[in-house]
């Protein structure tokens, strides 16, 4: 046990020592190493919030042709920090007519449901917050926190702009939420447990995204509609509701739930990660330690990231019933089917090499995604040809 | 006092608090809000009691979709009662004299129930109960054929649900 | 775990007594249902408190704090959709108000 193979047991132990050694008795001790820990934990993710500010503008700024912050600090690192300085000077205001308590507490709770997930987070086999056996729901039971953020600023702002966007992201979510519960039981069901080191232990051998292509893509969608990005963002739709939720929101209490939202992207990322693509493992190069782990980790929650920054960037908005009608009789069937027809694979395919079953496993869900286009394809056209009867070609 | 000891007298204190709030504070999405809190107060008490499955399943069906039900329904029938006039009927002293009744029944019977101050044997360290869990679920020699009704239960309350709030249409 | 099964049956029976209190005072139908969750909460917690205290190898306990679950969620959805049903004819959701079928 040293500092470079097992990094938080080392301080711990360091710090139990110490402690102990000033007079304080084992038990409070380690109440106290808990609650270190818990901090550092939290301190981490929101200096991470400060760093992705930075990412998130420099990469928008890429995708529209331009440079982006480059004035404070090499290549404007710190803007964000000047970004802050200007929210904390700000004016807060509190409508009068709001809700006080409420109000006030709904951007806490908005970063708390991102910073609860922190805690299920498997960083390096032995960096973690806790191994929790039901890590999959935890995932789930923090997103409905989420939800509950958002509608308490909704309903606590008293305009009416704010309650629509409130009432269109309730919406999103709980839809969203279904097709995503199914496909996290994907992973589960191949790993055979809920807790995220379990899942990640059990890729060694194969990557989830190979077995399961097509449940990574509909957890990468279902994840952009619980955040709430573009395409799906009518919760903030500019033209249309100016901000949404947050639109009586000013200073740093706008701060947290913007700070909220890049953050739970960056975490969606580390989940999609985590998932699909083998967590902090990478070719056996994870054995050199947890710290170069936890720096796979990272790359790969950053590439998920920037996958769902490309998607924001990319796609324009879609309408409220196409986004609902798209959850309904598109996303949740699928997930279902292949919940199903992964769960029969992987009862019949039991006794194969796992070069067998991973193959097998791709080429069906290759099979599936061939013959959902083909619907797609045969639906779509006769959608074309309804239009075309009720307004012949050419006279519009 | 223990640890877990402190734990459940917080939580405890939590859940009444938010409870009574519940029923008596006068502005109903406020009530629904402090359901909330008593709901997250009975989730602790699941993880203190080692059924951390349960805690989960508490805090994702009732906060994410039941309180959730619950303030958009007193959101959309808010114009007629504006939280103005009288929140509770005439007769509540009656109902506040029921209830303290049926409380000091249920206590009288608790404390009158054999070995009632024992307390918990460790679960060992091997067993799986979330894994358990599941297994009693869909076993048919266990509880297979209650979760199939309860099942049935949740889709004809979700066919029943949005026939009657879908309205009639309109010929 | 050293706390003794009584604290957790006395906490659900005054548990159950307020949402009973809730139930019989309030006017609006949604305070009603409000307060039937909370009963059903109380129910959940002896459920779950007689799993553990009992035989933990039994999940008789757990199993049916789940259909508790389930029963709840359902009576929710149909409740509310009932209230708001209700609303939209007799712009009403007193529960008092609602006698049409009274004789």
């Amino acid at each position: 046990m040293n500092l470079w193979n097992d990094p938080i047991n080392f301080i711990a132990g360091w710090l139990r020592a110490l402690l102990t050694g000033w007079g304080l008795s084992l038990d409070l001790a380690k109440i106290f190493i808990m609650l270190v820990g818990v901090g550092v934990l939290i301190v981490g993710s929101l200096v991470l919030a400060i760093f992705l500010v930075w990412v998130e503008r420099k990469v928008v700024a890429r995708f529209q042709d331009r440079v982006g912050p480059n004035r404070i600090g090499p290549y404007g690192l710190i803007q964000p920090f000047a970004d802050i300085i200007k929210l904390i000077i700000k004016e807060d205001i509190t409508p009068t007519t709001a809700d006080k308590v409420i109000y006030n507490l709904a951007p806490v709770l908005a970063l708390a449901s991102v910073l609860f997930l922190w805690a299920v987070l498997p960083l390096a086999s032995n960096i973690y917050g806790v191994d929790l056996n039901v890590a999959a729901l935890y995932l789930v039971a923090a997103g409905a926190l989420g939800t509950l953020a958002i509608i308490m600023g909704g309903w606590a702002s008293n305009n009416k702009y704010a309650l629509l966007g409130a009432f269109r992201m309730v919406a999103t979510m709980i839809s969203y939420e279904i097709p995503m519960v199914v496909v996290l039981l994907i992973p589960t069901l191949l790993a055979g447990t809920m807790s995220f080191r379990g899942i990640v232990e059990s890729q060694a051998g194969a990557w989830y995204v190979l077995m399961a292509p097509l449940a990574m893509l509909i957890f990468l969608i279902s994840a952009v509609a619980e955040l709430g990005r573009a395409p799906f963002d009518l919760n903030e739709a500019e033209s249309e509701i100016i901000a949404g939720f947050h639109i009586e929101y000013t200073g740093m209490k706008f701060g947290l739930f913007y700070a909220g939202e890049l953050l739970h992207a960056f975490t969606f990322g580390g989940f999609v990660a985590l998932l699909f693509f083998g967590g902090y493992q990478f070719f056996g190069l994870e054995k050199l330690g947890p710290l170069v782990a936890v720096t796979i980790f990272l790359a790969k929650a950053m590439f998920g990231y920037w996958v769902i920054m490309w998607i924001k960037y990319t796609m324009p908005r879609i309408r409220i019933d196409h986004l609902l009608a798209f959850n309904w009789k598109f996303l949740t069937p699928l997930a279902l089917i292949l919940l199903v027809v992964t769960a029969l694979l992987h009862k019949l395919l039991a006794g194969l090499p796992l070069w067998g079953i991973t193959l097998i496993m791709f080429l069906t869900n290759v099979l599936i995604a061939w013959v959902t286009v083909e619907i797609l394809r045969a639906y779509g056209r006769k959608q074309r040809q309804a239009e075309e009867v009720l307004a012949p070609a050419g006279q519009h | 006092m223990t640890a877990s000891q402190i734990v459940f007298l917080l939580s405890a204190a939590l859940i009444i608090g938010s409870a009574l709030m519940v029923v008596t504070t006068r502005k109903l999405v406020h009530a629904a809000l402090w359901l909330v809190a008593a709901l997250f107060g009975v989730a602790i008490l699941y993880g203190l009691l080692e059924a951390g499955f349960l805690a989960v399943v508490q805090v994702v069906v009732y906060i994410g979709a039941i309180a959730i039900l619950f303030i958009f329904a007193v959101m959309l029938t808010r114009k007629e009662m504006r939280d103005t006039g009288p929140q509770t009927r005439r007769s509540w002293p009656l109902a506040a004299l029921l209830g303290l009744l049926v409380l000091a029944g249920l206590v009288f019977l608790v404390l009158d129930m054999p070995d009632v101050a024992r307390t918990a044997v460790e679960i060992p360290a091997e067993v799986d109960t979330v894994g358990a869990l599941g297994q009693a679920l869909v076993s048919p020699e266990a509880y297979a054929l209650p979760f199939e009704v309860a099942s049935v239960l949740l889709l004809a309350a979700l066919i029943g649900a949005v026939y009657i709030a879908s309205g009639q249409k309109k010929e | 775990m050293n706390i003794p099964l009584s604290w957790y049956l006395i906490l659900a029976a005054s548990l159950f007594c307020i949402g009973l209190y809730g139930v019989l005072s309030r006017r609006n139908a949604i305070a009603i249902l409000l307060g039937v969750e909370l009963m059903l909460n109380a129910v959940n917690i002896n459920l779950v408190a007689f799993w553990r205290y009992l035989d933990p190898a039994q999940m008789g306990g757990q199993v049916f704090a789940i259909i508790v679950f389930a029963v709840a969620a359902a009576e929710v959805a149909v409740g509310l959709a009932l209230i708001i049903s209700v609303y939209r004819s007799r712009k009403s959701v007193v529960a008092d108000d609602i006698d049409l079928m009274k004789w």
